[in-house]
């Protein structure tokens, strides 16, 4: 259900491109103003979501404790998965959102019968991570588009990524790993009818959007290629508030743009807000010290309880005669 | 339960099981005898002035629902959505990765998908999608969404009592998303209905106006706890004088009072009364304040509030120095991670130190409650126990971590240096079912009832599994454990799967060890079993 | 070559149908993990069914004794008691060992005359599915049994308290009358409660 849409809503995206840049010449809407209504969208939407989500307050906390607590000076403290200090608390976010240090714990391997032998799951985290630090790699690549002078450090990431100096032009690892990644996110929730289960539109719909923007850039690159001139000129056109949109840039490019434009749109009403959300998370960004230090509720209010003195009338004289001490003799 | 056309024997084998695929929303409940609990009684909601109480049936298609339910539900999603951000980031980040589908015990053990945690997320998420989302108003049921009918209603509480709270799921989740947290908060919704389970509504109704789950009254507590007293005299011939209610006292001492009730529970508070006699402590029990476990927790955080008050008040009001708590686990959940919150800061207690050792337990230097294993381990450390541990010879010993103090306290090293200090036979389970990774007993949340006995069989298993493993590797015939609700519900569970493996509580093992002052000659344990032979291994 | 040889040599291909017959019992999202996951302990129901069929044909081959035999049957049906099976539908997974066989062997068996070495082992089969239902009825009765253990505990527990609350204060005439009323309160709330 959800797979049939999400396909067909990708390929009516990249249609309508092709109608609006070919058959009406809009390329200024598609070159510029779909871009920066995308960039603004994402930017207030992001802003929203994660100001909303920041304003239902901590009332307790609750982090999900991963290893031996701080106890006794002789006993040794687990501090990053299960930290009882704020540094503790970064590095375990650090790891969490860097190395994936939960998904990760899914991944032992073990012996059996003499082989090493994986559970899927290695799978998912190894693909995971793959295609999260590809994504960013590949996002911090693409601003030699929006400087005029390509700092040092975009250099150094391109020339990293085209560590083996493979093809003309340059083969860069992070478009073959990207694409590798994604697919298999996607065939995952395909063929594995546990996950088919439980997957949504909301699922496939990202995943064949993102396989859809790396394989056109991909295009751009090896096979079609696009005037690089004229993309630059509209790129800085873009940054410095005045784009110019050449009608011989090509066809591919405004997709692939238009694509973009489309993943940052629909950013913040999706689950791929799950960036932002993960450094929210109570679970996993608080400290294991609530017997140290307190914790305030904003919202706490007292309650009715059942007081001693109530306890106390109502059983007195069992109580007298049981020996048990009592206030009001 | 389906009902199978008798087919001929050459048929037989060419019957397809395979349950027809449909999405998940296309399948209504079906409410199964044997794997829910008695719906609660409106006398056990009254008690606490819950609204909607009432007696109704969750086999019958009537549930007796006030008229305007769904705007209850509603408005009951809408304020927690405000109130808390681990259930609105929930609602929303879960990217359905399913790396926690398999990490749930209930889904182990039943295969039933709905018992996958990310789906028993989906259950709520998909009407907080429809009510709450501008996505699911617009594509419904494209977006994941769906309406709140009587049918989902009933789907809520159907799974909603078959999760134990225990956390699993939530460590491995690359986003930390808690289903015990998703499960606390559909479990306030229902009780904003009166669909409590009565195995959670009557312990809570006693604890509020008795002080305790069992409902013991004062003087009962104090003729249960002589009557250990006479046990222990006889055994050992020391006569240990414990105290009620007594102002002044240096510490009090709280523990669940399922303790005192049923065995194997009752030798651990004999471990406890003999531990404190030996050390001399100035503390006293309360009959107030006689239950440590919460049930209230179960039902909504504001009743886990109002039960766990008592604790509170009558250390104010016996004026003790600070608190020192027995074996439980959900109670150290909530002691560790609501308490302070609930009634700090706790001026009127003064930080722990232990009489004996002067260890000052500087982690507990807010809440001022101390675990009564990190305090004996303190104790041994120090050496201040005469031990014999050879007087546990006849146990080969394994330890079940609870999933309450695993992971939601971290509380793994002290309950082991303990037992390999009392015990001498001692075997851990494999790494992927204990400390962290702990499986759950089965009936942790208030699901122990009999009622559901095949749900907690089944919701038991991988835990029972792992026992099985050790049980024939290792010869373990005894699991050890540092919670209640453990020695109440594991005891079945090793009946079923892995019969010769019995039930103990750590400081049961402790007291057994323990060499104390004035002590005749034992020849039995606590369980009245003769103690095994000096030097011999024997029956190892 | 006889059966059993037959048997032994395409022992694997046979248990992997049979398995897959097994698991096809479970829901299909669930029937997938149970194949995949191959973790003793963090897939304990797929485990302890391929290596209790395992052991059975490994039984059936070697001509076990049935005591043998009847305790690996006990894991598999341990299991399929608990989890919302009939009595059939919980052994019936020994009827597909029939099945797996005559699939996977069925042109050696036609080929090779071997139909009365067949019905024989067809007829240990026959016996094992026999002592299935006996094993069914076992676990179900066990967990009838626990259920019903539970709740007397907790009411000659219940009992046992009000008696002794009775004999301790026994001397004092006008307390045991308080304590009467009090203890048949006792019994009520915890065989209720807990």
């Amino acid at each position: 259900m959800g797979l049939g849409l999400s396909l067909t809503a990708v390929i009516a995206l990249i249609l309508l491109v092709f109608a609006g840049v070919k058959g009406a010449n809009l390329h200024l809407l598609f070159g510029a103003v779909i871009p920066y209504a995308a960039f603004i969208i994402f930017t207030i939407g992001v802003i929203y979501r994660v100001v909303k989500w920041g304003r239902s307050p901590v009332p307790f906390r609750i982090p999900t404790t991963g290893g031996q607590e701080n106890s006794f000076p002789w006993i040794k403290q687990n501090k990053f998965d299960n930290p009882s200090t704020t540094s503790g608390v970064i590095v375990r976010m650090l790891l969490e959102v860097f190395a994936f240090r939960s998904l990760f714990r899914l991944t032992k391997s073990e012996l059996k019968d003499g082989k090493l032998v994986h559970g899927s799951d290695k799978w998912l985290w190894l693909a995971g991570l793959a295609f999260h630090w590809c994504f960013l790699i590949i996002l911090i690549r693409h601003l030699r588009f929006f400087t005029q002078n390509v700092p040092f450090v975009i250099q150094l990431f391109e020339a990293l990524d085209a560590f083996f100096q493979v093809g003309v032009p340059l083969l860069y690892l992070t478009d073959i790993f990207l694409v590798g990644a994604v697919t298999y996110l996607f065939l995952r929730r395909v063929v594995f009818p546990q996950v088919k289960y439980i997957s949504l539109a909301a699922d496939y719909f990202p995943l064949l959007l993102i396989l859809s923007i790396a394989v056109t850039g991909i295009l751009m690159r090896y096979f079609i290629r696009v005037d690089i001139v004229g993309v630059k000129q509209l790129t800085m056109g873009l940054v410095t508030f005045s784009p110019v949109a050449s009608e011989s840039i090509g066809v591919i490019f405004y997709i692939h743009v238009f694509l973009v434009s489309v993943l940052f749109a629909y950013f913040p009403f999706s689950k791929l807000m799950h960036m932002g959300g993960v450094l929210l998370s109570p679970t996993r960004n608080l400290a294991n010290n609530n017997r140290m230090v307190r914790h305030i509720n904003p919202w706490d209010y007292p309650v009715h309880v059942h007081t001693y003195e109530e306890y106390e009338n109502d059983f007195r004289e069992k109580m007298k005669k049981a020996g048990i001490p009592v206030e009001k003799e | 339960m389906a009902k199978t056309k008798i087919p001929n024997p050459d048929e037989l084998g060419k019957i397809d099981y395979t349950p027809p695929k449909k999405h998940w929303m296309d399948i209504p409940v079906e409410i199964k005898p044997d794997m829910y609990c008695h719906g609660a009684k409106a006398k056990s909601l009254k008690v606490v002035d819950f609204p909607n109480a009432r007696d109704w049936t969750p086999a019958e298609a009537d549930w007796k629902l006030p008229e305007d339910w769904k705007k209850i539900v509603l408005e009951g999603i809408s304020e927690r959505l405000k109130k808390y951000r681990t259930f609105h980031v929930f609602m929303d980040i879960c990217v359905r990765c399913g790396a926690c589908a398999d990490k749930c015990h209930f889904f182990l053990g039943s295969g039933d998908p709905k018992n996958m945690p990310v789906l028993r997320a989906e259950l709520l998420r998909s009407v907080y999608r429809k009510y709450f989302t501008t996505g699911g108003k617009i594509f419904g049921k494209t977006a994941g969404a769906r309406e709140l009918t009587l049918d989902v209603l009933k789907e809520w509480w159907y799974y909603f009592y078959q999760c134990t709270e225990c956390r699993r799921c939530s460590l491995f989740c690359p986003y930390g998303i808690d289903q015990a947290e998703i499960t606390i908060i559909g479990r306030e919704l229902m009780n904003l209905l009166g669909l409590n389970i009565e195995w959670i509504a009557g312990p809570t109704a006693n604890c509020y106006m008795k002080g305790n789950h069992l409902g013991l009254e004062p003087h009962t507590i104090k003729s249960t706890i002589d009557f250990f007293v006479n046990d222990i005299e006889d055994i050992t011939g020391v006569k240990v004088e414990p105290t009620f209610n007594r102002k002044g006292a240096e510490i009090l001492f709280i523990t669940p009072s399922g303790d005192l009730f049923a065995d194997p529970g009752i030798y651990t508070a004999m471990g406890y009364l003999m531990l404190f006699h030996e050390l001399g402590l100035d503390y006293t029990w309360s009959t107030y304040a006689s239950e440590g476990g919460n049930f209230g927790f179960f039902t909504s955080n504001e009743m886990a509030k109002r039960l766990h008050s008592k604790i509170y008040a009558e250390a104010k009001r016996l004026g003790v120095k600070w608190i020192l708590g027995g074996e439980c686990g959900h109670m150290w959940r909530v002691w560790h991670q609501y308490h302070n919150t609930w009634f700090g800061p706790m001026d009127f207690l003064e930080e722990p130190v232990s009489p004996i050792t002067g260890t000052k337990f500087a982690n507990a230097k807010s809440t001022k409650v101390v675990h009564l294993v990190e305090f004996t381990a303190d104790l041994i450390k120090h050496g201040k126990l005469k031990l014999d541990p050879s007087r546990n010879d006849n146990l080969v010993v394994t330890f079940h971590d609870s999933c309450n103090t695993s992971r939601g306290m971290g509380f793994f090293e002290e309950p082991r240096y303990v037992i390999k200090n009392v015990c001498n036979h001692f075997h851990e389970m494999p790494d992927d079912t204990i400390r962290e990774r702990t499986f759950c007993c089965g009936s942790g949340s208030g699901l122990n009832a009999s009622e559901n006995m095949e749900l907690r069989m089944r919701g038991g298993f991988p835990r029972a599994n792992a026992v099985k493993f050790v049980h024939e590797k290792h010869g373990v015939n005894m699991l050890a454990n540092i919670c209640a609700i453990d020695r109440a519900a594991l005891p079945p569970l090793m009946d079923y799967w892995v019969p010769g493996v019995r039930v103990t509580g750590t400081h049961e093992l402790v007291a057994n060890a323990l060499v104390m002052k004035g002590e005749k000659e034992r020849t039995v344990n606590l369980r009245n079993e003769p103690l095994p032979e000096k030097g011999g291994d024997s029956d190892v | 070559m006889n059966l059993n040889a037959l048997l032994s040599k395409k022992k694997a291909a046979i248990l992997k149908r049979w398995f897959d017959f097994i698991v096809n019992t479970y829901p299909a999202d669930a029937s997938q993990f149970l194949k995949i996951r191959k973790n003793q302990f963090t897939n304990p129901v797929g485990h302890t069914v391929s290596q209790g069929i395992e052991d059975i044909l490994n039984g059936l081959l070697q001509e076990t004794a049935s005591e043998k035999l009847s305790l690996f049957l006990d894991n598999i049906i341990r299991i399929r008691a608990v989890q919302d099976f009939t009595a059939s539908q919980a052994v019936i997974f020994i009827f597909y060992l029939k099945k797996a066989i005559r699939e996977e062997l069925e042109t050696e068996i036609r080929e090779n005359h071997l139909y009365e070495e067949l019905l024989a082992l067809e007829s240990r089969i026959d016996v094992l599915s026999l002592q299935s239902f006996d094993i069914f009825m076992k676990c179900r009765e066990k967990i009838y049994d626990l259920k019903a253990t539970e709740l007397r505990d907790r009411t000659i527990k219940a009992l046992k308290r009000a008696n002794l609350i009775s004999e301790v204060n026994g001397e004092e005439s006008d307390t045991k009358d308080v304590n009467k009323v009090d203890n048949s309160n006792n019994i009520k709330q915890t065989k209720e409660v807990n």
